[in-house]
């Protein structure tokens, strides 16, 4: 008899589960305090139009050679940075208690990483970014070529300082402005899983380029050739935490950000590279000052009220709303799109709405509760290009009718009353006849 | 009744009532069946009835204290809705007639089997009238049944419109109709003259059949036209045992759902099982209304029984009737020819010599008596209370009957070793009942216990896993099993299940049996998406405990298969033999059960991996978990409880560290060089 479906047993457990970054405070998530490791302290001045960019923005940076024996992220089990670049392309090994598990448990939880390689890097620096998704060519001496899109230069040379213009088509990744200038760019090439949904080409090679050693005679095919080639990519981990990838460590440098550059083939000149700009607005993602969400306020209450019930009924009207800023390096603004959804869940969608926002941050939408019970789940999964994922999921269940809450009179079955209420009347008269009538 | 209590000053607690809810309906059911037998063939017949039925091990198991279930009031409702059909049908009264309708109502509300009720009636119903035994009393006795029953029944939130709407309800309203034109046909008899009532037949038969055909046909389309034929799928495994292994693997699967083997019906019934037929005689002698209904009613629980080993459980009261009957009758003859011997005995003795009578009349009467009292006084009294009744009402023509019944009289010798055998055969099922009780149906199946040469010893592996989980987990986490410990788990572990003893969502069922046959990341994937954190396996191998999850896969695979057609039964066997040894599919070793089941398991036997349950050597030994982690394994390995691993998050990428893999990374890009220019 008493057949009790799941559905009771989640009673009142609503919980609201806010996947937002725990790296940092969730009301200021842009880093603070950054760890530069560098191969030779001659980078801090080659490099320092970068590095003073971003000190002009309010980051703390700790220089550090890579060997130094006194490295250490974390003290008492809190992380002493936020974030992490490894300038350090040739380091076979770090000094003190950093290591390549030490790097991926600082990025799994939550921090941020910048890692440039160069023509020689070395296999820490490949197997730190092989666990986050990006294979650098396994040849050690290869470089990416390109005999298409190299930069022009005084002299001949082997095409391998690349004049790449080939970005992420991504407002987030790289800003608003344009970058019309191209990138200049001299190092090894990577590829990526085309499957792996977390990793980013932010800046591809052109068609023609190759991954070879330059001096060598290329006896067999290259492992690596066209736009399969990334030259820059990014990853934003599940837990948020970012990642540069670089295969070039010149892409940085003062030399490049300043040099003018001009692509073959193209009559257009530019005074200066696109690197400073392009550095600049990855960095500015990559240590969230860009593209940083965060839900607030959800709400969901039948049409016409504004409490929260604990259940709900099969066919209710109900509404449900949450708030959305995004974060802008210094205050949370509010984020503004036409393509934020809301699912009402049960193993499968059974409502799946857009979102209507007021363009204050609130995203609003009412739905008519399904046909069936059950428990569900108020579900938004927001994976947008650039943007910090945003999943929200809340409980709720949704009961049937009520024995009380059908219709009671319902105009179809008047025959039927009329029939049982003639029969008992007429029964009434029948007996009354029957009993005195002689 | 608890606050009843509560307000008298005895304390009472749920528990208590839970406990006791089960033996105080076994007695009521015994008295239930007194009344009924007592109804088809008089009181003797009844006690020993009420007695066989106290003690019947088929009915023990599911009465036992503690066994708080449904079946445990539902037999008492059944035979006391049976008592009150007969009871109308031997008076004709309307008042049992109500009360028919109020103790089919309530049997509705306590179990699924009242559609045994509302169609044994109706057949008996049919039987009656076909067989010329038509009367007002049977009238009276169906007709209020199957309106207020039905009313009743609707009334009942899981039956609702069913009540009129499935095929199981509909022999009832065909025998309703049938019984009106017959009762019509005999009014009508009675108020036209012989001639005239031949012509009015003819007519009404034509016409009848007319409209009868209609009728029909378009019954037969309404229910031709849904693919069960109306049945709901556990009755239609009823009238058709294969139907359910063929279509419904959910409730083949289940074991109470299997037919019972032989010696299962001497476990259940023992001695009763010889004794059934010689009630059926008895019946026949003379067959009354009454007693054709509980021959019918034997028949049909016979065959029910033969198809589900549940149903035994309708059968045991049917059985302990007929053998009550049995016995009782065995006993009157017996103990008559004794007494009629004596009574001879005495008589020419008064004849012959005055003197010597007392002493030599009195001893052989008492020895009787002695005899019958220690075996079971109960039954011994009643009916000679029930023989001085007789020979009240039946004293007169009672000379005749005598005389006719003569020949029943056997000799005194045989009768003395025939009591004497019959008393033994009594004895010996006391003794099997009072053993399967005690050993058989008391032992609580959580917690299991086993003899062997070193003493006893107990597994409680099941409330050490429950008692994990409920200490371990959080609130909310919900926890995927089969579906067997689903109650368990909710009542134990105070923990939500995605699949419960509960079988009505098969599609559900389905799914947990998929993935428990899928590969660890669909797996994986399923319960992600159900929203499960644990999951839990019976595993016996170890201790060889054999109703553990491997030997109830290919269920899982069959019921999974049913819904998700990828999964494929022949995947999971070799050469059509279920095996996990080496000669096992990859599918099969593959599965998640297979290897949460064995995920280590090499490591407790020193590298061989023996499976005591398959008394073979697990197929796969070494193996790794990546989308599962073991959580917990319980002192006998018999529950293994394993968690979900969150989604990485990172996605690795292919090159590893170790260059040896260069080459494996290299290969898979030989199909975009083609797109080189170089080349």
């Amino acid at each position: 008899m008493a057949k009790i479906s799941i559905a009771t047993v989640f009673m009142a457990l609503i919980s609201l589960l806010l996947t937002l970054t725990h790296s940092f405070s969730t009301e200021n998530p842009t880093d603070r305090r950054i760890l530069v490791l560098l191969d030779d302290l001659a980078l801090k001045s080659s490099h320092s139009i970068f590095f003073n960019s971003l000190q002009s923005r309010g980051f703390e940076l700790d220089f550090k050679l890579s060997d130094d024996p006194k490295i250490a992220l974390q003290r008492y089990g809190q992380y002493l940075y936020d974030g992490l670049i490894l300038f350090s392309p040739t380091t076979e090994r770090f000094g003190g208690s950093l290591d390549v598990a030490a790097v991926l448990d600082f990025v799994d939880s939550g921090k941020d990483l910048i890692v440039a390689a160069d023509a020689s890097a070395s296999d820490l620096i490949r197997s730190i970014a092989a666990e986050c998704g990006v294979d650098f060519d396994e040849d050690p001496s290869a470089v990416v070529i390109d005999h298409g899109s190299y930069a022009v230069s005084g002299t001949e040379g082997d095409h391998t300082l690349i004049a790449a213009d080939d970005f992420i088509k991504s407002d987030v990744l790289l800003g608003s402005t344009k970058i019309e200038a191209p990138v200049l760019f001299k190092g090894i090439g990577h590829s990526l899983n085309p499957t792996n949904s977390l990793v980013l080409k932010v800046l591809s090679a052109s068609p023609s380029a190759y991954s070879a050693n330059p001096k060598s005679k290329l006896s067999t095919p290259p492992s690596l050739s066209g736009s399969s080639i990334s030259l820059v990519s990014v990853v934003q981990a599940r837990n948020n935490a970012r990642a540069v990838f670089s295969g070039s460590l010149d892409l940085f440098s003062n030399k490049f950000f300043k040099s003018p550059v001009q692509k073959v083939g193209s009559s257009n000149k530019y005074a200066k590279s696109g690197n400073e700009q392009f550095v600049t607005e990855l960095s500015k993602w990559v240590f969230h000052e860009r593209g940083h969400l965060k839900a607030v306020n959800v709400k969901h209450h039948k049409v016409g009220e504004t409490d929260e019930p604990a259940i709900y009924r099969i066919n209710d009207d109900l509404e449900y709303s949450v708030e959305i800023y995004e974060w802008s390096g210094s205050s949370w603004e509010p984020y503004v799109a036409n393509d934020v959804q809301v699912q009402f869940y049960m193993m499968s969608p059974y409502v799946l709405k857009t979102m209507s926002t007021d363009k204050k941050g609130l995203y609003h939408a009412s739905f008519k509760v399904p046909d069936v019970y059950g428990v569900f789940q108020f579900k938004v999964e927001y994976q947008r290009l650039g943007y910090t994922s945003l999943s929200l999921a809340k409980q709720i269940p949704v009961r049937p009718f009520r024995h009380n809450e059908y219709e009671r009179f319902i105009p179809t079955a008047f025959p039927y009353y009329g029939a049982s209420f003639s029969t008992m009347a007429a029964f009434f008269i029948f007996s009354f006849v029957y009993l005195y009538s002689k | 009744m608890e606050v009843v209590l509560q307000s008298l000053n005895i304390p009472l607690s749920v528990e208590t009532v839970c406990v006791f809810t089960a033996p105080v309906f076994s007695a009521f059911a015994a008295w239930a069946a007194y009344l009924l037998t007592k109804e088809v063939k008089g009181t003797g017949a009844g006690l020993t009835a009420a007695v066989l039925l106290a003690m019947v091990p088929s009915y023990i198991s599911r009465s036992v204290a503690g066994s708080y279930d449904n079946e445990a009031v539902a037999i008492f409702a059944l035979i006391f809705t049976f008592y009150l059909y007969v009871k109308t049908l031997n008076t004709g009264s309307l008042f049992y007639a109500t009360l028919n309708s109020i103790a089919y109502f309530y049997m509705v509300c306590s179990w699924g089997g009242y559609t045994f009720i509302i169609n044994l009636i109706p057949m008996h119903v049919l039987l009656c009238i076909v067989t010329g035994r038509y009367s007002s009393r049977l009238y009276i006795a169906y007709a209020p049944l199957v309106v207020l029953g039905t009313l009743l029944a609707a009334l009942v939130p899981v039956v609702g419109f069913n009540a009129v709407m499935t095929s199981e309800h509909f022999a009832s309203f065909l025998v309703f109709i049938v019984i009106h034109v017959v009762a019509l046909a005999y009014y009508i008899k009675g108020i036209l003259s012989p001639k005239m009532f031949k012509v009015a037949a003819t007519l009404v038969v034509s016409v009848g059949l007319v409209v009868g055909c209609a009728v029909i046909a378009v019954l037969v389309a309404v229910v031709a036209s849904s693919p069960t034929k109306g049945w709901s799928g556990r009755s239609l495994s009823l009238l058709d045992p294969t139907y359910a292994s063929k279509y419904i693997p959910i409730i083949a699967s289940v074991s109470e759902h299997q037919p019972p083997t032989w010696p299962s019906y001497f476990m259940d019934l023992n001695v009763l099982a010889f004794l059934v037929p010689a009630g059926i005689i008895a019946c026949f002698s003379p067959l009354s209304d009454a007693s054709s209904f509980v021959i019918l009613y034997l028949v049909m629980s016979v065959y029910f029984s033969g198809v589900m080993v549940r149903l035994m459980l309708v059968l045991a009261p049917a059985a302990c009737i007929m053998s009550g009957i049995a016995l009782s009758e065995a006993f009157d003859v017996f103990t008559r020819s004794i007494k009629f011997y004596i009574t001879n005995l005495s008589e020419s003795l008064q004849i012959d010599a005055g003197d010597a009578v007392p002493g030599n009349g009195v001893s052989p009467q008492n020895d009787v008596l002695k005899t019958d009292k220690k075996e079971d006084t109960l039954k011994e009294r009643p009916s000679r209370k029930n023989k001085k009744k007789e020979k009240e009402t039946i004293e007169k023509p009672s000379v005749k009957s005598k005389a006719e019944k003569k020949p029943l009289v056997l000799p005194v010798e045989a009768s003395f070793f025939a009591l004497f055998l019959t008393v033994l055969l009594g004895g010996f099922y006391v003794v099997h009942s009072v053993w399967a009780a005690a050993e058989a149906y008391s032992a609580p199946s959580i917690v299991l216990t086993s003899h062997s040469h070193d003493g006893l010893h107990v597994f409680d592996d099941f409330r050490e896993a429950y008692a994990w989980l409920s200490h371990n987990t959080e609130v909310d986490d919900k926890v995927a099993s089969w579906w067997d410990y689903g109650y368990q788990t909710t009542a134990m572990a105070n923990r939500t299940v995605i699949v419960d003893n509960n079988t009505w969502n098969n599609t559900h069922i389905a799914t947990v049996g998929t993935a428990m046959s899928s590969p660890e990341k669909a797996a994986w994937e399923i319960f992600n998406s159900l929203d499960v954190k644990y999951v839990l396996v019976v595993f016996g191998g170890l201790v060889g405990y054999p109703s553990d999850d491997i030997n109830k896969f290919l269920w899982m695979v069959r019921i999974g298969g049913g819904v998700f057609p990828h999964i494929k039964e022949p995947d999971y066997l070799r050469d059509g033999q279920y095996r996990i040894d080496s000669q096992a599919t990859p599918t099969m070793l593959n599965s998640l059960m297979y290897k949460l089941s064995y995920f280590r398991f090499v490591e407790t036997d020193g590298g061989k991996g023996y499976d005591r349950v398959r008394r073979t050597e697990i197929g796969k030994k070494h193996f790794k978990l990546t989308h599962f982690e073991e959580v917990f394994t319980t002192h006998h390995w018999m529950v293994r409880i394993y968690k979900l691993k969150p989604q990485k998050n990172r996605i690795r990428g292919k090159t590893k560290k170790s260059k040896s893999k260069t080459s494996f990374t290299t290969t898979p890009r030989s199909g975009t060089t083609k797109k080189n220019p170089w080349h």
